[in-house]
């Protein structure tokens, strides 16, 4: 099951940092797009992203996201063939295209589905997380956002490189998961005490691994998803 | 005791009151976290953006509220933007009125949400008239050359 993938990948990501003895560090032109129609929650996170040094667009509505990327219908791309955005953040409840809507924009477009997409809301409600997650999110942060949430994000999608003798800057996310697809997966069960972004918020599922209920993934290629569903078969 | 310890003195006692009593949640401290020479007054802007934005929404509440045929949908839309915005910025009291009041347009029950939407002023002002309070208190401290005291 989605989720239980992600919980995996995060039991993972700090036995990766223990064994390289990698300090988590802030990204360096890191540019992402933060999605929110609240004054306020969009000057927080602007700030949260500012001071965890990543670039940041704010903007209003999916609607205003889809323009910025040059996916909206109505306009034709502008000048955004060079943009680059590494990280979507965005508000699910939004008056208009909900985050969710604006998720699966992204994901159905050739030239940004890549990018991985986090979805905050202040509802914590498992279906929604599992939808978001099943439709390729790469996270659901439960609002209010607080700087530790977004430093783990950081952390985990852009932290160090590791491979530096190629003279190339890796993604630590991508090389996490072709780590992870070539070697076996945890057998324990991942205990929800270990896992502080989404145990700080009090899920109510129970920790213990449920019975893989095959889900329909849109399509197979994205790295996320094979590796969402190769955990699913231990 | 000089001036600067007697405020800053004064600034604490008050700002554990105000945790205290529940008119601020751990968000508040969040937010304090965000705050650095780069950026010095973050608080205040983050909180005046919500006065801003709360007057408005009381406002197109009360509007909402007295029309012949309430649209609960509307008013829930509203109330649900309260409650994150006060969420977001650690204002506990206000947020708990909100969680109450969008129980109410859910039963679509025009005498709670009526009860809640006094309610809800009355904790917006409330903590409102701490926060101006907090940000005065801070400014007297910093004018008289002390530096403000951070709550871990």
């Amino acid at each position: 099951m989605a989720r239980d993938g992600m919980f995996s990948r995060w039991r993972r990501t700090e036995k990766f940092e223990g064994m390289s003895g990698l300090s988590p560090s802030d990204c360096h032109d890191v540019h992402v797009l933060a999605v929110d129609d609240s004054l306020v929650d969009r000057k927080v996170i602007e700030r949260l992203l500012k001071i965890t040094s990543c670039k940041v667009t704010a903007v209003d509505s999916g609607r205003r996201a889809l323009q910025f990327l040059g996916l909206d219908e109505e306009k034709s791309s502008v000048g955004f063939d060079g943009l680059k955005v590494d990280l979507i953040i965005t508000d699910y409840c939004m008056p208009g295209m909900t985050g969710y809507e604006l998720l699966k924009k992204i994901k159905g477009s050739s030239t940004f589905r890549e990018v991985p997409v986090v979805i905050m809301s202040s509802e914590n409600v498992l279906a929604r997380i599992d939808s978001c997650l099943e439709e390729g999110a790469e996270d659901f942060i439960v609002k209010p956002v607080k700087l530790s949430d977004v430093k783990r994000l950081k952390d985990y999608m852009f932290g160090e490189d590791l491979i530096q003798g190629e003279g190339q800057v890796v993604n630590k996310r991508k090389l996490q998961e072709a780590c992870e697809i070539s070697s076996s997966p945890s057998s324990s069960p991942p205990s929800i005490s270990s896992l502080s972004p989404l145990s700080s918020q009090s899920l109510s599922s129970s920790p213990s691994p449920r019975s893989s209920s095959p889900s329909s993934p849109s399509s197979l290629d994205s790295p996320t998803r094979r590796l969402k569903m190769t955990n699913c078969d231990t | 005791m000089d001036v600067v310890s007697q405020l800053q003195r004064q600034f604490l006692d008050f700002t554990t009151s105000l945790y205290r009593e529940g008119f601020l949640d751990d968000q508040f401290v969040q937010l304090q976290k965000l705050q650095d020479e780069s950026n010095p007054e973050f608080v205040i802007e983050v909180v005046s953006l919500f006065f801003e934005d709360s007057e408005k929404l009381l406002n197109n509440l009360s509007t909402a509220l007295q029309q012949h045929i309430v649209d609960y949908k509307q008013v829930d839309a509203l109330v649900h933007q309260f409650k994150g915005s006060s969420s977001s910025i650690g204002a506990q009291r206000v947020k708990n009125v909100c969680v109450s009041f969008r129980n109410y347009c859910e039963e679509k029950n025009v005498e709670g949400c009526f009860r809640c939407l006094q309610q809800v002023k009355h904790e917006y002002h409330l903590v409102k008239s701490r926060l101006d309070a907090l940000f005065k208190l801070e400014q007297q401290i910093l004018a008289a050359g002390g530096s403000v005291p951070m709550i871990a």
